[in-house]
């Protein structure tokens, strides 16, 4: 009995007693939720123009985060590490374009997969080896005092970061849906060969979409390296926006981003109002129970394409 | 009037193998320029793999492949298509999350500077490039008279316009040789008539090169300049239809060898294989 009031009143009757603490907590869940859909982002576009599962992209943003850090260690302006960093990451795509998928080119989607996982380590162990394994403190600038608006409690890096992320969701968006590469790029997803047959160079399509997914992944390394210092459990977070994809969808741009804000909120709401019910720390697995709820009843996510098969 | 020209498209001696079959022996087809030829020949003869060689997606064992002058020992997808050869495929090959329109306009893409950083912040000229190329794709959507569904994604559509709809993807490129394969395979009468009419159209009117599979004799006896046929990989007959209709070695083909039945007009029975 008082379990079950723990879940279906108390919460409820907590919320209701203190609106401004609710409207404080969705916000703080939006916006790391949007650091979510960064990672997620990284995901889709790869997915989207190669048909991959990129187990790799977590690594990616690792060591993206650790070439930007290592730079500026060794003395650079923050700008000559970012464009630098992002040099890199076009590097790796073009090598990745180069050693793994060409090689692969018309294999089974998993075997793709596999080449992949075989990448994560790689990445990781390289990684670490170039810039060594331990935690390097990030800080680009971004003030991190939080300050009060109308009763909330805001914490201005995550307003930044936020912003940051929200700019560059944006701007994909309008890429893919709008510009004739993004259409190319849809067309790769679509079909391999039926893209090939009108033309377009599936290599540099290719080369394309993993250097983006580079830069997304340098952008949310330097974000989540200036909130938790640059160190491998980074490369972790990447494990939160799998719950955020299915949510949202393999596929859709914009489903990335709305999974990732649903799971941001939905895991603090959880953790501050339900947390004590089931004695705390939900917030590490509410993500993927929720995730699972959506496996059960919407296995495309809410803006996945429903892949509907003539029989 | 229509002209046949010169031969555009020369295969000399195209062999294909895959591990142990011999998809292809020794082929040496012309494709002359302005013509309609109909390659055909019974299950796994090697119609498809033809094509495949021709615009780059098999690379033959030995032969070479002439197009426009320039000799290669094989083709590549890229250059194929900007060098002017479209095509179909058996199994419709569409972009299946994309729009008609946007099918379409994947045609467009090698036709427009190959910018791709204007491209990419569609910005000034890039627009108003798009916008031409728009006007384009429109006018194929009114040739094909697939106006109601412009903005319909094309997983959607039901089979016989998903054909028509990758039919104006490959128009779209403006492609000097239009390679279709299985046009009007699983099409109803009225749908079988209307594509014949716009294979006809296209090569009267845009002058394009068509070579073409097809199982339905009725169709190929009627539209095509040329047949060229095909069994197991070798090329057994080669010439004008009525020459083909009479062929014994096609009709043996075809049917088995003469001795074992009664051999009728050799399009009776191929109709009848067809409607199977």
């Amino acid at each position: 009995m008082d379990f079950l009031a723990a879940v279906f009143m108390t919460p409820f009757g907590n919320m209701w007693s203190n609106p401004e603490f609710v409207l404080e907590v969705v916000i703080g869940g939006l916006l790391s939720g949007v650091m979510y859909s960064l990672v997620a982002l990284g995901f889709v576009l790869i997915y989207k123009a190669s048909g991959v599962f990129n187990f790799a992209q977590g690594t990616m943003v690792l060591f993206a985060a650790l070439t930007f850090v290592g730079l500026i260690e060794r003395g650079l302006p923050i700008w000559g590490a970012f464009l630098i960093a992002i040099a890199v990451m076009v590097l790796l795509a073009v090598a990745i374009e180069r050693l793994m998928l060409r090689p692969l080119v018309n294999q089974e989607q998993i075997i793709l997969f596999m080449a992949t996982i075989g990448l994560a380590f790689f990445l990781e162990g390289f990684g670490q080896l170039v810039w060594g394994g331990d935690v390097h403190p990030l800080d680009i600038g971004i003030p991190k005092a939080p300050f009060i608006v109308g009763g909330v409690l805001i914490n201005e890096f995550d307003l930044v970061a936020a912003a940051v992320a929200g700019s560059l969701v944006a701007g994909l968006a309008l890429f893919f849906q709008r510009t004739a590469v993004g259409r190319a790029l849809r067309a790769v997803a679509d079909d391999h060969q039926a893209a090939q047959s009108v033309g377009i160079p599936l290599r540099s399509i290719w080369v394309i979409v993993w250097s983006v997914a580079g830069v997304v992944g340098l952008v949310a390394g330097i974000m989540w390296g200036s909130k938790l210092g640059v160190q491998f459990s980074i490369s972790l977070v990447a494990l939160k926006a799998l719950p955020v994809l299915i949510l949202g969808g393999f596929t859709s741009v914009p489903g990335a981003i709305i999974g990732g804000l649903i799971v941001g909120v939905g895991e603090k709401v959880a953790e501050v109002f339900w947390g004590p019910a089931f004695g705390g720390a939900i917030e590490d697995w509410f993500a993927y129970a929720l995730a699972l709820v959506f496996l059960l009843f919407r296995p495309h996510g809410l803006f996945g394409e429903r892949i509907i098969e003539r029989v | 009037m229509r002209r046949i020209g010169d031969p555009v498209l020369t295969t000399d001696r195209i062999t294909l193998t895959f591990g142990g079959v011999t998809a292809l022996n020794e082929i040496s087809v012309k494709i002359r320029h302005h013509e309609i030829l109909a390659i055909i020949g019974p299950n796994g003869a090697g119609k498809t793999s033809m094509l495949n060689v021709i615009n780059g997606f098999y690379y033959p064992q030995s032969g070479s492949i002439t197009w426009k002058g320039e000799t290669r020992s094989r083709m590549r997808p890229y250059h194929a298509a900007a060098q002017g050869i479209a095509r179909t495929f058996q199994n419709v090959a569409l972009f299946r999350g994309m729009t008609t329109l946007d099918n379409i306009m994947t045609g467009r893409l090698l036709r427009m500077r190959r910018n791709f950083l204007w491209q990419a912040l569609y910005l000034g000229p890039a627009q108003k490039e798009e916008l031409a190329h728009r006007a384009h794709a429109e006018r194929i959507i009114d040739f094909l008279e697939i106006q109601a569904i412009r903005k319909t994604p094309v997983g959607r559509l039901p089979y016989g316009l998903q054909k028509r709809v990758e039919l104006g993807r490959a128009l779209a490129m403006e492609p000097e040789l239009l390679l279709l394969d299985e046009p009007m395979a699983g099409m109803n009468v009225e749908e079988k008539e209307d594509m014949c009419r716009f294979i006809l159209d296209i090569n009267d009117e845009f002058g394009t090169t068509i070579a073409l599979i097809e199982h339905d004799m009725g169709v190929v006896m009627d539209i095509s300049d040329r047949v060229v046929v095909l069994d197991y990989g070798r090329k057994i007959a080669d010439g004008p239809p009525d020459e083909i209709r009479a062929s014994a070695e096609v009709i043996a083909a075809y049917l088995g060898e003469p001795d074992q039945g009664e051999v009728r007009a050799a399009s009776a029975p191929a109709r009848r294989s067809a409607a199977t």
